[in-house]
């Protein structure tokens, strides 16, 4: 399941424009993690990148930072709880599932049963000929 | 003299723009005066336009917004990249459209009469608009001697077209809005109308799919990211009346041919538009922060609010008194081609419901204290990823549907040989990226699905508006097979180059022959000039980093080679401070990216096939 | 009854999108979580008296006008401003201090902005009131106005004085 998240996360992932050679880390699997969280997180002082792209001071020093936690052994929530816990969840690209954003995540697929619904109302009520 | 001739335009325009409005039972007024206010708002933006072009620097929009050193096409192109003048441009484009539809030979007096004075009240509320509180009439006493120049990311090509096509088209949908606000106030909502309304819905979705894909190709190879949707508020902006006016079409097209779903196909009318208002406030309003959005104050936001309410609300209370009214047409069967459109328009619909909260749930966390979240493209691919498959699934079958009553087992059988020869083409893809095999999977079902009935049709007379269907549908499953492609399958090398490295990406050996200095208009560069082997061709890749130094910025020209569908996508970077030769460089391959831009153009060329049909246009 | 649905749906939408604009709020201003938890370890200010931590930088151009209104504050409120060196370097900020005066109790360098992401800041000057017991209770963003000093900090700082 944790695979199939984080295939659907390397979606639209074939940017990166500010990431440095000098801190990409040695071992392939651990900066591929390290792309992947960046990603999902927002360069607060930018206008809608991630820290992956951006090219803004604190964006690198996030991107050294998250690199550093992840040498350090910690684990993906870890990394992202870290960082939210300094900056807030404005910071996550990503919203998180709880009470406040629980119309967020469920709108989607309200508004489709909804529509499924008024659909299918219509059409019975309309019968064929 | 010229600019004062503008400012005085806008002023007679607005009181037109009244005129307009409140002929509605004046069948001879209302045309004629659709003709004055595109007249006179012409003159008002081409003097703008006029003030740009020679740097009129007694204007303050102009001073504001150029520089005499910019070339004259990006001179121009910054009348509309601006708060003010692209206002300007709004009303226009909307004018326009009402001079179309003042000269339409297929409407009634009457119609005409009722459509045109609700698109003067929208006219007069964004005259207004302009002349309160966004004038980019006003001077400045003494002229500056130069202007603050402007931003160059926008100094491109792409930036002259993107701007007036996307308001081509979400202004293009008041035609729809009036039309139908209009059938609403007379009654009369049936297939004849739905045929008449269709030239005017497809023309505005074609301007809107073209400035969309323009837009998303522009950001591609300007931004330096190879990145071509963002789902930032403003781009979500331009998304939302898309999907509807998408949905519009389809059930267009059944209400045209059955008769039914007309109160749908109403309500859809009204909300593209609601839609393209709505991204109006939101880019000018101060209400989200955005890479596009104009810088304003709140109080213009409440202004449009206001306008908002006064036309979405009013739209939406006619709505509700007299949908009631509208008889029902014929019924059709679950398993039936009405049944597949308005499946898709549910589809599409909750398409449009997930970006619309995608975009605003922020705004109103943050307007019931509720704190702050961001929403980020994290959110829409896994909300909208699954949705997809049921979605492009339909898009495949639903031209073997027959109207009315269709049957299942003679549908299953036709789709056999589609469904076949999509696993065919899943087979010699490489197996360790699943959402790349899902795109192509569904990319390919709707291609050979397509295929399939098109075959089928093509030695009967079917109309050019039924190949325009095909075309499109083959963009949009273009589209997703691209999109699954450049992402999934994409490479990239980013490191330190000295002159005379190599690096190899995706079978292209690249060489760094050294880094140059060259001028501009308005900058300077710093050019890196590479020699790409690959197999047999040789060629020179030479990307550049740029300094504007009136507007003290820097941006980053990227050099592409297109190889097949895909595209070799070359950056370089910063300049190593101790060895003055060394250059950071990224290299990106992104496979069949070439199909997500070409996919929105085939879209874009299907819906003008359509448009361009007289057979459908003498039924009207 | 459904017919009055969009209708009805899209007051609501009015009405949540005029909040905002009516209370004039900033979408660009979020606020912090550190607010209400514990002050992070550097720069050490010891308990028993609130404070002021003070992220600046020798390099930043709007810290140079707060330095004057911070020596005042702590005059006034008899509290100690602790200031935490951003990116800096430390004969850039000999030359900063002589310049504008000190009004720290104490400056902690902080050369690679590590100590600055443990306050959550976006960039300098941002200036925090920490209570007797460590606790963050407010954050500034911005440099210290005297319009920000008396309408904020000084009432903040009486009360929590308490």
């Amino acid at each position: 399941m944790k695979n199939l998240f984080f295939i659907f996360l390397l979606l639209l992932s074939a940017h990166a424009y500010a990431v440095e050679p000098s801190e990409m880390l040695p071992d392939p699997a651990l900066e591929a993690r390290a792309r992947e969280i960046s990603q999902n997180l927002r360069c607060l002082v930018c206008q809608g990148q991630d820290i992956d792209d951006s090219q803004a001071d604190l964006a690198g020093d996030l991107r050294r930072l998250v690199r550093a936690r992840i040498t350090a052994g910690d684990t993906d929530a870890q990394v992202y709880g870290f960082i939210k816990a300094r900056y807030g969840d404005y910071v996550l690209m990503n919203p998180p599932l709880e009470g406040r954003t629980a119309l967020l995540w469920a709108a989607p697929l309200l508004a489709l049963c909804a529509g499924l619904g008024i659909a299918f109302l219509f059409i019975r009520k309309n019968g064929g000929s | 003299m010229i600019t004062e001739a503008g400012h005085f335009a806008l002023i007679l325009a607005l009181i037109v723009s009244l005129v307009q409005a409140t002929a509605g039972k004046n069948t001879a007024l209302a045309p004629r005066a659709g003709v004055w206010l595109f007249a006179l708002l012409s003159v008002s933006f081409l003097s703008l336009l006029h003030a740009y072009a020679v740097s009129d620097f007694s204007v303050w929009n102009v001073v504001s917004n150029s520089h005499t050193m910019m070339p004259l096409v990006y001179k121009i192109a910054a009348t509309w990249g601006n708060h003010e003048g692209s206002m300007l441009l709004w009303v226009w484009m909307l004018s326009a459209w009402g001079f179309f539809a003042a000269r339409a030979k297929n409407i009634t007096p009457e119609f005409r009469a009722r459509a045109l004075s609700f698109q003067g009240m929208i006219a007069f509320g964004f005259i207004s608009f302009i002349l309160f509180t966004s004038n980019p009439f006003l001077r400045l006493d003494p002229p500056a001697a130069e202007g603050l120049g402007l931003n160059p990311i926008l100094q491109d090509p792409a930036l002259a077209l993107h701007p007036p096509l996307l308001y081509a088209g979400y202004v293009g949908f008041s035609v729809a809005f009036c039309f139908a606000m209009a059938a609403m106030l007379e009654n009369k909502v049936d297939a004849a109308w739905a045929a008449r309304l269709r030239p005017w819905v497809l023309a505005a979705w074609i301007a809107l799919t073209a400035g969309i894909t323009g837009g998303s190709f522009w950001a591609y190879y300007e931004l330096g990211w190879g990145g071509f949707w963002f789902w930032d508020p403003v781009e979500n902006a331009s998304l939302m009346p898309w999907l509807a006016g998408t949905a519009l079409l389809h059930s267009i097209a059944v209400l045209e041919k059955r008769g039914t779903l007309k109160a749908w196909t109403v309500f859809l009318s009204v909300l593209a538009f609601s839609f393209s208002l709505l991204g109006t406030f939101l880019v000018r309003s101060g209400i989200l922060t955005s890479v596009h959005t104009f810088a304003t104050d709140p109080a213009r936001g409440i202004f449009i609010l206001v306008l908002l309410t006064i036309a979405i609300g009013g739209a939406f209370l006619l709505y509700a008194l007299r949908a009631p009214a509208i008889k029902s047409g014929a019924g059709f069967k679950v398993l039936s081609r009405e049944t597949a459109l308005l499946l898709n328009n549910v589809f599409l619909f909750t398409f449009c419901v997930t970006v619309f909260m995608g975009t605003l749930y922020p705004v109103f966390m943050n307007a019931l204290d509720l704190g702050s979240v961001s929403v980020g493209p994290p959110y829409y691919r896994a909300v909208l990823l699954p949705m997809l498959i049921p979605f492009a699934l339909l898009m495949g079958a639903a031209p073997y549907m027959a109207w009315q009553r269709g049957d299942a087992a003679t549908v299953a059988k036709k789709l056999v040989i589609p469904f076949l020869l999509t696993l065919l083409i899943l087979i010699p893809l490489p197996s360790h990226h699943p959402v790349a095999l899902l795109g192509f999977a569904l990319g390919g079902w709707i291609v050979w699905a397509t295929l399939g009935d098109f075959a089928r049709k093509m030695k009967s007379n079917m109309a050019l508006s039924y190949y325009g269907m095909i075309v499109a549908h083959l963009g949009f499953a273009f589209l997703i097979m691209g999109v699954a492609a450049a992402t999934q399958w994409g490479s990239e090398k980013i490191l330190w180059m000295n002159p005379g490295d190599r690096v190899e990406v995706a079978g292209h050996t690249l060489a760094f022959l050294g880094a140059e200095t060259g001028l501009g208009p308005g900058y300077n560069a710093d050019i890196g000039v590479f020699g790409v082997k690959d197999g047999k061709k040789e060629f020179f890749m030479a990307p550049e980093k740029r300094w504007y130094p009136v507007a003290q910025k820097e941006t980053s020209e990227v050099a592409l080679h297109l190889d097949g569908f895909s595209l070799l996508y070359l950056v370089m970077g910063e300049q190593d401070k101790e060895h003055p030769q060394r250059r950071v460089v990224r290299v990106y391959h992104h496979p069949f990216v070439a199909w997500i831009f070409g996919g929105g153009f085939l879209m874009w060329f299907g819906g003008l096939l359509s448009f361009i049909d007289r057979r459908r246009k003498r039924h009207a | 009854m459904l017919k009055f649905l969009p209708l009805g749906i899209f007051l609501l939408l009015a009405v949540l999108l005029a909040l905002p604009l009516l209370q004039g709020k900033d979408p660009s201003f979020i606020a912090s979580p550190m607010i209400g938890r514990q002050a992070p370890a550097s720069p050490k200010i010891p308990r028993g008296q609130p404070a002021l931590v003070n992220v600046f930088a020798s390099w930043c151009v709007s810290c140079r006008e707060e330095q004057a209104i911070l020596k005042d504050i702590a005059k006034e409120e008899s509290i100690a401003v602790y200031g935490l060196d951003y990116k800096d370097t430390p004969p850039a900020l000999k030359k900063f201090l002589s310049a504008t005066g000190n009004p720290f109790r104490d400056v902690t360098p902080d050369e690679d902005g590590r100590m600055g992401i443990d306050w959550g800041i976006t960039g300098v000057p941002e200036t925090f009131v920490v209570d007797k017991d460590g606790v963050i209770r407010y954050k500034y963003a911005g440099p210290i106005t005297q319009d920000v000093a008396d309408t904020i900090l000084h009432p903040m700082l009486a009360e929590l004085k308490q």
